[in-house]
This record gives C-alpha cells, sequence and structure tokens, in this order.
C-alpha cells in the first residue's frame, strides 16, 4: 500500500494556506489544483504570465490565447491578471510567490532538486523551474520514492544536473512525507499502509530524528 | 514615417542578414509571430540565433526554420516539443543554450533597457552558473546575466494603431512584450490594425516607441495541448 498520484496531490494540497499565491508544475503538481481544502482561496499562477488560472475550458470553448504553463487550454476567474513573461518572472524572482509544488526527478538530504535533465536521454530543460526554486518562499516536491527499478529517488547527493542547491522544503512521495532539516531529512508522516521501516528503507538518504 | 506594411515579406525587406541574433515572443505555439517566420522561412536567410523561449513543433513555429537547417543556435529554456530540434541537437547541427526561463524573459528585458548585465540567484550551485561570475551579497551568492541585445524582434500582438502602439490578448502577451523591446529593428504582426486614437491610452501594453514596422494578417493560431472539461461536470 501507498499513495496514487491522486492521493499525493491531495497530500499536497494540504500545505496550501488561505491567501496564498502558489505556482503548481506539470504533473502530479497539477492535479493539487483539483484539492484545494474548503475554505482555503489560493491563486494561481502560471509562469508564462497569469494570476487567477481557471479550469479546463468547455468543449468548443478552448482560447489559442489562454494557455497554461504545460501549454493546455484553460480558462480565466474574475480576479484573473495577465502580465508579460518578465513580469512573472519578477514576482517569481521578487518572493512574492508563497509556494511552488513541483515534480522532481531527484531529491537530496539537504535539499538539492534534480528535475530537468537526463545526460544523452531526455534534453528538454527547465523552462520556470530554475528560476521557481530560487525565488519563491517555500518548495515542495511530489514524485514517487523511487524509480521503476527499485532504486531511491531521495538520495544523500543527487546524480543527474541540479534544477537547484539546497531548496527543496518538503517531499511528498508516495511513501510519505520528509523535510529536509539540519543533518538530514526528517520523517513527516508515513503513507497509507506503510510503516515507517518500509519508509527508511526506500530511502538512501540520511534520515534523522 | 509609415510603419505599416502590406505583408510580412515587405516588413522584412531589407532586414534579414545570415548569421544575424532574433529575438521571438511567444509561448509554446501560443503568441507565435507565425507570419513573419513564414517570411523567413521564404527569404532563405541562414546561420541565424534564434532567442526564443521555445523552438515551435516540427511543422509550425521555429520547427519550420530548423526543417531547412536556416538555424544555427536556439537560446531557449525549454525545447521539449520537437523531433527535428532533438535529432539536430544530439547530431551536433545545431547549438543550444539553454536559459532558465526568467533568466531568458530578463535578459531581453535588460538588452530593451540598455542594462548589459544583471545578478540573480537562478542557477546558482547548477551548470547555469559554470563560467559566469558569482557575488554574494548578505550571504547569498548571484551569477551575472547578460542582457540580450538583438539584431531584431520579431513580435505578435493582437492589436496595434498606426503608430506602433500594441495591445496583447490573453496568455499570448508571454515573451513577446521583452522580445520586443530587445531588437535593434521590431516588426511586429497583429489580427486588426485600428485607427490611431481608437486605442485607450491607458491600456496600451507596448508603446510604438519599441514598434518600427507592423503588418495585419491571418492568423492559425494552433492549439498544442486541447485540455477541455464536459459540461456534465459542471
Amino acid at each position: 500500500m501507498a499513495w496514487d498520484r491522486n492521493q499525493m496531490a491531495a497530500r499536497a494540497a494540504q500545505e496550501l494556506q488561505d491567501g496564498w499565491y502558489v505556482n503548481l508544475g506539470i504533473g502530479i503538481p497539477t492535479l493539487v489544483s483539483n484539492y484545494i481544502p474548503k475554505g482555503v482561496n489560493v491563486t494561481l499562477q502560471s509562469e508564462n504570465g497569469m494570476l487567477g488560472m481557471g479550469p479546463f475550458p468547455y468543449e468548443g470553448e478552448e482560447d489559442a490565447d489562454l494557455i497554461n504553463a504545460g501549454k493546455q487550454t484553460i480558462t480565466e476567474l474574475p480576479q484573473t491578471a495577465y502580465f508579460d513573461s518578465a513580469t512573472s518572472f519578477a514576482m517569481i524572482r521578487g518572493g512574492k510567490i508563497a509556494m511552488a509544488i513541483l515534480g522532481g526527478m531527484e531529491v537530496s538530504e539537504t535539499g538539492d532538486l534534480a528535475n530537468w535533465m537526463v545526460p544523452g536521454k531526455l534534453v528538454k530543460g527547465m523552462g520556470g523551474a530554475m528560476d521557481l526554486v530560487a525565488g519563491v518562499g517555500r518548495v515542495v516536491v511530489v514524485m514517487d520514492h523511487t524509480s521503476k527499478h527499485g532504486d531511491s529517488k531521495v538520495l544523500k547527493e543527487c546524480t543527474l544536473p541540479l534544477t537547484g542547491r539546497s531548496v527543496v522544503d518538503r517531499i511528498i512521495t508516495n511513501l510519505g512525507v520528509l523535510d529536509v532539516v539540519e543533518g538530514g531529512l526528517k520523517i513527516v508522516e508515513c503513507a497509507d499502509g506503510v510503516t515507517e521501516a518500509e519508509l527508511r528503507a526506500a530511502t538512501e538518504a540520511t534520515i534523522v530524528g | 514615417m509609415k510603419k505599416v506594411y502590406a505583408n510580412a515579406a515587405e516588413a522584412l525587406d531589407g532586414v534579414l542578414k545570415d548569421g544575424m541574433l532574433i529575438a521571438a515572443g511567444g509561448f509554446g505555439l501560443c503568441g507565435i509571430p507565425e507570419l513573419l517566420l513564414e517570411a523567413i522561412k521564404q527569404s532563405g536567410v541562414k546561420d541565424l540565433t534564434f532567442a526564443s523561449n521555445n523552438a515551435g513543433v516540427d511543422d509550425f513555429g521555429i520547427g519550420i526554420l530548423l526543417q531547412t537547417r536556416q538555424v544555427k543556435k536556439m537560446i531557449s529554456s525549454y525545447v521539449g516539443e520537437n523531433a527535428e530540434f532533438m535529432r539536430q541537437y544530439l547530431s551536433g547541427e545545431l547549438e543550444l543554450e539553454f536559459n532558465p526561463q526568467g533568466t531568458l524573459a530578463e535578459r531581453m528585458r535588460a538588452g530593451g533597457a540598455g542594462i548589459p548585465g544583471f545578478y540573480t540567484k537562478t542557477g546558482v550551485g547548477t551548470v547555469i552558473a559554470e563560467g559566469k561570475e558569482v557575488k554574494n551579497w548578505n550571504g547569498q551568492d548571484y551569477i551575472l546575466e547578460e542582457g540580450i541585445f538583438a539584431d531584431l524582434s520579431i513580435v505578435k500582438a493582437w492589436k496595434a494603431d498606426e503608430t506602433g502602439n500594441l495591445i496583447f490578448r490573453k496568455t499570448a502577451r508571454n515573451f513577446n512584450h521583452p522580445a520586443a523591446t530587445c531588437g535593434k529593428i521590431c516588426v511586429v504582426e497583429v489580427e486588426e490594425i485600428v485607427p490611431t486614437g481608437s486605442l485607450d491610452p491607458d491600456s496600451i501594453h507596448l508603446p510604438g516607441i519599441y514598434v518600427h514596422r507592423i503588418i495585419q494578417g491571418q492568423h492559425e493560431k494552433r492549439i498544442e495541448q486541447r485540455t477541455t472539461r464536459k459540461r456534465e461536470e459542471a
């Protein structure tokens, strides 16, 4: 037993606080918007130039001029504001975005994040991820705890090219929740049906406390 | 001086040169200067360097110039949607300089504002920082990034007046605004040119001082990822 993609997204949604401006990455982080707790009002930023991202449009109402950072058609809300890319990253770099929830390939025990490149294999680019991890108030990474081969992705040191160094605050995986603290990672909670022993066994990084 | 031209080929006449640096607006396929890109293809100009967030897809956007081998180098943050790009890059035919998206936008903004360099936290401790000056303020490292001073800017806007005042639409604004400012010459394609005086001066997104040539045309405005919800779910 462990959390599936939707349960991970639902757990990540518990990180949101009322009034926050938040950026959600592509993949599981996008699903977080389906689980925003009642009574919590957050404004979603899309780094291609929008605050106040709405849901997907109804069929037939797609607008080529209105997309999110994953290039998906979306809609606007009453509070929506549009701006250019330099302004968008000025608010990211200026620390105005309270939190980013991003996907990851590897996270280290010191909070290093790798999520943009596999040398020789996957050359897509970092997009806005390096700016986000450097600029936002809090970085939460949502990813599978291990690779398809069972290797831990929560490591002493990342093996892949970094997106940022010492930038991650919290990791939410299919096996549980860990915080980056002095000396290593601290277990915050285990996923449903996962024991602390199982979580430790799947983690290469140092676990403290 | 008249800024309105009849079509993309005329608007680019005398402007294009082999080996030039072009700053292009657009994010994915949203807000790309599709008519000007087609005219650049037809012109046959080559060895181009593009500062553009993305490289289009195989048969649309900058992708059409990759097919014809007119691009020597891309300065981009994300190129994942383009198989031909990947092929040319991995075989060494195409140079690629990855820039974090915000760094690319700020490099264009800085170039347009006459700022040759700026320091940023973005990329510190990563491959992006290699070879770049590092400076420490209050215990935090920052790296020096350079402004982009392009030979030409190509931009898509929604509406222009005859003096080049521009209004963009929704998320199609994206890189078009900073890209427009950083070129020696800025050529803009719009969906509608309206008479001077008919745009609200308080609502101009980019003043005409940045804009040298304008064309009006029909845009395909292709959608990259069509995502919808069913009405029952409402």
